[in-house]
């Protein structure tokens, strides 16, 4: 006989997660589908009773994404621009109905390499909030995700909130998703950008790819490129030739390794000039 | 969201000891479904899916994939859409949840009333959902923009219509906004009749007139509508005599909207017991079972297991008799990945909470092929003992002398195309339960094809026909996966050995890797012109892979050689077609056999070869396509109602507009370029040079219903209202008369199966057979002639010959058996004659025509392609019912457009709605419908099939129109990013 729980306090939980091996059940948008037909054999531990961790709140350091905050919540909330990457991404994680229940935080605790939250939390040089009973310890989101379907969790902690920086929060961003059909799709290969634009002039570049690596990864050398440049078309020629060496994709259903390092470059410089409000691929050929 | 109530946590709260073996225990959970308060006692993990369907017995919500992929399950929580599959019972506890039973208030929403005016459900699988989330958006947006359609739905996946129905019907729901009303609109939520007649789509009595009609068929002089006041729908019901050619509202549509529709799975018996399939987890393994008694009895609840040493009959089917080669059970060995091995049959909730990874059965994995290289290559295994070189089954059609005329033309080209697993990814998976009436074994399930079911079951069973009775209920979708028995043996098995009824839905990933495929085909043809741009030569040669059993496969390898050429004159021609085993997933019968890849060689191919002769493209198809009088290429002349060149002429204002558009686009871009493309297609309907005969029965009752036995399934293509429409013309009594009975075959005479666009015109040719005896019937008793008019007069019959009136009370007359008064039986069965050994023949007696062009939009540099536009001219020879040939066509170039760009079933891989992609609303670009009407003159009224020729065309014309935009032609279907951006790195790389 399998326990079930469904705690109304953070610190009744994280008693509860100090008894034993536990599953947390949230939005349950992947622990449906990862349950399939088989009956249910672990401990679930349903955090669906916790109101305190739902809601974005504002401090004066920190943005705090609560953990049960859902995808709908995040696209509901005024919130800087900075922000919009996570927004454009909020709203192509699977569908209406997925985004109505599915938590950030889940996002990140599933671990896929194709998690389209991760490279707009990346941007926003997020940390992840984690609590046992003992601790409460904050990891930035690199060292979170360790790879597929692998986190740094520890038995008896859980996550209960996402914290984006306040410096983080400066500046626009722009996401860019490739997938192979329009909607409830995964992405081949998505992109997350924030840049900072002081006088004309990449002052801060963040930009991050999903899909092209076990866990989604900032772009060092395309970040270092891009700082210091004029705002203007040359954005997308930098992109093009920076080095993009962190990426390491593999071959699967949704396309080619070479198909994916070719495409991803492109949408890198997409997800730029869109960061910084220009509309690429409208260039008008010469004739 | 929800928020728990106090005492459900305390009930929920850490729960301890409880039986063994089972999950978290029991309680109740309370909260509101459609504004009323309920509760229900279920384990807290149970899906919402599960309890809204069976503890509440609201069916209306389905369940199509338990993944979030398909979004069939999509209910609102406190206004929200939400998959209810992927929520707990235990998180709607104090929740608002509203089902599509809910959205009908004393009559149907002006959602819901739209979706019928505009013929936006087919099947209906997933209409519950889509109205769900649609009432959602538009409380919040009662003027949707297309684009915000498409955001609200396009988590939901609809497989039947092409999704424009769908958009056009929310768009303009507001047109139908109710003004009163009373009644109910719909059956009581939960109640079931699993032992019914099979009545549906009882027509409404006559009513007043409606202000309000949003097409304009059957609206001519002296026609007048009905409004029923029950639903406050106007179904457009035309008058006596001008049926053929309108649009009423489907006949079978109101419990498509309302939820009240009961597909395979939504009539289990509360006391049936619920099967498990234990299946192949290896592409060829040996197995052997272990202690199956003692495991059994180690499982409190299961109430027996059941292998093919139970079977009582020949275990052994399969479509095509004398090509029958399947087990119900494997024997020993499995030939393919989710093959069934063995049943567990138990109580519902015993097998919910069963983990059969403890299942008593050894495994042997064995080598295996999934690729018909390796199946033909020197001394590889046999799949099937009889079959040498694992082929099934070739065919060929062989005609003047091709290698002579290739030799001579003045220009050539030659090509090779590959195409990939498709799966058919209907929303219902197959589901049904079985049980004993007597001695007679009753399968009530989804179907294509009941009769076949009948005789499959009741062979493996070792039943006599006659003791198998098939009931269908409605059918989710089928494309020709469903003419397949699947479940129907192992749940009669059961119930046979049990004595209980048995109930099974596949899971969604048992329905991919068990049910069949659209054949993977690796093709290679050469076409040859002279200087004057006509078509002198044509070698084909495609090998099928048809998976480790027959099914289809011979039909494919028949089918594909007589129609390779397309719709064009080729006066020489050999073309041979393969089925070769494989133990890949089983290939059969889906929408076009095999044709929808050999017409993408072909017209490929013709695009080339305009290329090479410097001729228009279309230009070069109309100056070869058949004609009145041409012949085929199996040698038969058809003398009339040959539309393929009108279907062209009909596209030339299109094509010229739509080059243009490119041509003005690409100018302008660098980085994005547009193409368009057309291709044809020719389809006969019904089987090839096999009888294929089809019975209707029809009567009027003694209260002066018209009865028809309605035996073409309708598994949402519209045979339900089609067959009726032509009985009612042919009888000279209106529509609104006809009360249906199903395809039940206790009750209803064979009509054959769903497949092969034979419906519209075999089954309704019967239909108007039976129609005519039956009016010849009522005026030779009343001695008449054939100019008299029929009218019913409540429980009599008046007939008008000019200025005499005849009157027939029908209470005076003898009532038969079955209840009619008057009744009529007629059977129809095409004309066709055998193909000799070169393929020469008749080997239908109709063929129906088309031509699509596709307008898109390549993004050169990341090679995803954006569809801009279809534009499909039909030659359907008569359309019966004009909205339901458009769905047809909508959703056929769906399926097509899926084909194209990203449908690839890949056994191991891709066995879910996630990894395996099927278009979205989001995917099916504006669709413009030109409807050809040159009338057949075997067909019913004029008309011919088409279910199957509207698929064809559409991957052709994309494949040609992402050549035409990037100058090269993708070469393995589906053309995905990855494969469409290869091809421009390698010609870019050439330069």
């Amino acid at each position: 006989m399998i326990r079930y729980a469904k705690p109304t306090s953070v610190d009744e939980a994280l008693a509860l997660l100090g008894e034993g091996a536990w599953r947390i059940l949230a939005g349950g948008t992947d622990f449906y589908p990862a349950q399939g037909s088989k009956p249910f054999r672990d401990n679930v531990l349903d955090i669906n009773g916790l109101a305190s961790l739902r809601g974005i709140a504002e401090t004066d350091d920190h943005f705090v994404i609560g953990a049960r905050t859902t995808w709908t919540d995040l696209i509901r909330r005024p919130l800087p621009a900075a922000f919009d990457a996570l927004k454009q991404a909020a709203r192509e994680v699977g569908s209406a109905q997925i985004q109505n229940v599915a938590s950030v935080a889940g996002n990140l605790c599933n671990a896929s390499p194709a998690a389209d939250g991760v490279p707009a939390l990346l941007v926003l040089d997020a940390e992840v909030e984690l609590r046992s009973v003992a601790a409460i310890r904050h990891l930035p989101m690199h060292d979170f995700i360790l790879g597929n379907r692998r986190t740094a969790l520890l038995p008896g902690e859980m996550v209960t909130a996402i914290r984006v920086p306040k410096p983080a929060a400066m500046g626009t961003s722009a996401f860019v998703k490739l997938g192979a059909r329009r909607y409830l799709v995964i992405s081949i290969a998505m992109v997350a950008a924030r840049l900072v634009v002081d006088n004309g002039t990449v002052r801060q570049a963040a930009v991050a790819a999903g899909s092209c690596s076990v866990v989604a990864r900032r772009l060092a050398g395309v970040e270092a490129a891009l700082r210091g440049l004029p705002v203007d078309g040359g954005l997308a020629d930098a992109v093009l030739a920076a080095p993009m060496s962190e990426l390491s994709p593999i071959a699967d259903v949704r396309g080619s390794a070479e198909y994916r390092l070719d495409a991803v470059r492109e949408i890198v410089a997409r997800a730029v000039l869109a960061a910084v409000g220009r509309t690429p691929g409208e260039e008008v050929a010469a004739a | 969201m929800s928020q728990i109530q106090p005492e459900v946590r305390e009930a929920l709260s850490d729960l301890g000891n409880g039986q063994p073996g089972f999950g978290a225990a029991r309680t109740d959970i309370a909260f509101e479904v459609n504004g009323t308060a309920i509760s229900v006692n279920v384990p807290p993990l149970r899906r919402l899916s599960l309890v809204l369907r069976e503890e509440l017995l609201l069916t209306g919500t389905k369940v199509g994939c338990d993944a979030g992929d398909c979004g069939a399950c999509t209910v609102l929580v406190d206004g929200d859409p939400v998959c209810a599959c992927l929520m707990s019972a235990a998180s709607a506890a104090g929740a608002s949840v509203t089902t599509v039973e809910g959205l009908a208030n004393g009559r149907l929403s002006a959602l819901q009333a739209s979706f019928l005016a505009h013929g936006a459900a087919q099947c209906g699988i997933c209409t519950p959902a889509l109205l769900v989330a649609a009432t959602a958006l538009l409380d919040k947006q009662p003027s949707p923009t297309e684009t915000e359609v498409q955001d609200a739905l396009g988590g939901i996946l609809c497989r039947c219509t092409g999704y424009r129905k769908i958009i056009a019907a929310v768009m303009d729901a507001g047109r139908f906004e109710p003004s009163t009303g009373s009644a109910a609109p719909h059956p009581p939520a939960g109640t079931f009749s699993p032992y019914s007649d099979g009545e549906k789509g009882e027509a409404p009595a006559l009513a007043a007139p409606s202000p309000r009609s949003s097409r304009g068929e059957g609206k001519g002089e002296g026609q007048h509508q009905h409004q029923s006041f029950d639903l406050g729908l106007d179904r457009r019901m035309p008058i006596s005599g001008n049926a053929v050619g309108s649009s009423p509202i489907r006949l079978d549509g109101v419990p498509k909207v309302t939820g009240g529709e009961k597909f395979g799975g939504d009539s289990f018996p509360a006391d049936a017991l619920a099967v498990l399939v234990v299946r192949s987890p290896h592409y060829h393994a040996s197995f052997a079972f272990g202690d199956l008694d003692g495991w059994a009895k180690a499982h409190p609840g299961v109430a027996g297991v059941f292998t093919a040493a139970d079977i009582p009959g020949k275990n052994c089917f399969g479509a095509i008799g004398p090509f029958a080669d399947q087990p119900a059970l494997a024997e020993g060995f499995s030939r393919l990945r989710g093959e069934a091995v063995a049943l567990v049959a138990g109580e519902r909730e015993a097998i919910l909470d069963l983990d059969l990874s403890d299942f008593p059965i050894r495994w042997s994995e064995l080598p295996h092929f999934l690729q018909p290289a390796e199946a033909q290559a020197e001394g590889a295994a046999l799949i099937h003992e009889s079959r040498p070189a694992n082929l099934l089954t070739s065919g060929l059609v062989e005609r003047g002398d091709p290698e002579a005329a290739l030799a001579g033309a003045a220009f050539t080209v030659s090509g090779a195309i590959d195409t990939s697993y498709v799966e058919h990814a209907y929303i219902e998976p197959e589901a049904g339960y079985a049980y004993l009436d007597g001695d007679t074994l009753v399968v009530v399930a989804c179907t294509q094809a009941p009769y076949m079911d009948r005789d499959e079951t009741a062979k493996v069973l070792g039943l006599a026909v006659e003791k198998v009775r098939i009931v269908p209920t409605a059918t989710g979708g089928g494309f020709g996966s469903k003419l397949d028995v699947s479940l129907q043996p192992l749940i009669g098995l059961v119930a046979l050995k049990t004595g209980r009824p048995a109930a099974l839905a596949y899971t969604r990933t048992e329905s991919m890797i068990s049910t069949t495929k659209r054949h993977p085909a690796e093709m290679k043809a050469t076409i040859g012109a002279d200087a004057e741009g006509l078509v002198t030569g044509m070698i084909f040669d495609g090998d099928f892979n048809t998976g480790a059993y027959a099914s289809w496969g011979p039909t494919v390898a028949n089918r594909v050689p007589v129609h390779a050429s397309g719709p064009y004159a080729t006066p020489n021609y050999r073309a041979e077609g393969r089925a070769i085993h494989t133990h890949g997933p089983i290939s059969g019968a889906f929408r076009g056999f095999g044709v929808p890849q050999a017409t993408i060689m072909q017209e490929t191919l013709y695009d080339e070869l305009a290329g090479k002769l410097g001729i228009d493209r279309l230009d070069f198809r109309l100056r070869n396509c058949l004609r009145n009088g041409s012949e085929t290429v199996t040698g038969q002349r058809l003398d009339t109602g040959v539309g393929i060149a009108e279907c062209l002429e009909s596209l030339q204002p299109h094509w010229l507009r739509a080059t243009a558009d490119a041509d003005a686009f690409n100018s302008a871009n660098r980085d994005r370029k547009r193409g368009v493309g057309v291709a044809s297609c020719w389809y006969g309907c019904g089987n090839t040079s096999l009888p294929n005969p089809s019975t209707i029965r029809v009567g009027i009752a003694a209260d002066g219903t018209v009865i028809l036995h309605q035996g073409a399934v309708d598994i949402g293509q519209g045979s339900n209202t089609v067959i009726t429409q032509i009985c009612a013309d042919a009888l000279g009594l209106p529509l609104e008369k006809f009360q249906l009975k199903s395809a039940d075959t206790a009750i209803t005479p064979d009509a054959g199966k769903t497949s092969a666009s034979r419906q519209t015109f075999v089954t309704g040719k019967a239909a108007e057979k039976a129609g005519r005896a039956l009016r010849e019937k009522i005026l030779r008793f009343a001695n008449v002639s054939e100019n008299a008019a029929l009218q019913l007069d409540g429980q009599a019959i008046v007939i008008r010959e000019g200025e005499a009136t005849r009157r027939i009370e029908l209470a005076s007359l003898d009532v038969d058996a079955e209840g009619f008064v008057f009744r009529a039986e007629e059977t129809y069965d095409p004309p066709t004659l055998p193909l000799d050994a070169k393929g020469q023949g008749k080997p239908y007696a109709v063929y129906g025509f088309g031509a699509q062009i596709a307008e898109l939009e390549v993004d050169l540099k990341l090679g995803t392609v954006k569809l801009i536009k279809i534009t499909a001219a039909h030659d359907v020879g008569k359309a019966i019912n004009p909205l339901l040939v458009e769905g047809q066509i909508e959703g056929g170039i769906a399926q097509g457009i899926g084909m194209a760009l990203m449908e690839e079933y890949i056994p191991g891989r891709t066995e879910n709605l996630h990894d395996y992609l099927i278009p979205t609303i989001g995917d099916v670009p504006p669709i413009e419908t030109i409807l050809i009407e040159v009338p057949d003159p075997e067909g019913p009224f004029g008309a011919k099939g088409l279910g199957e020729h509207v698929l064809i065309p559409t991957a052709p014309a994309i494949l040609n129109a992402i050549r035409h935009a990037t100058g090269v032609l993708v070469t393995k279907v589906p053309a995905t990013p990855t494969r469409i951006r290869a091809a421009i790195r390698e010609k870019e790389a050439r330069r």
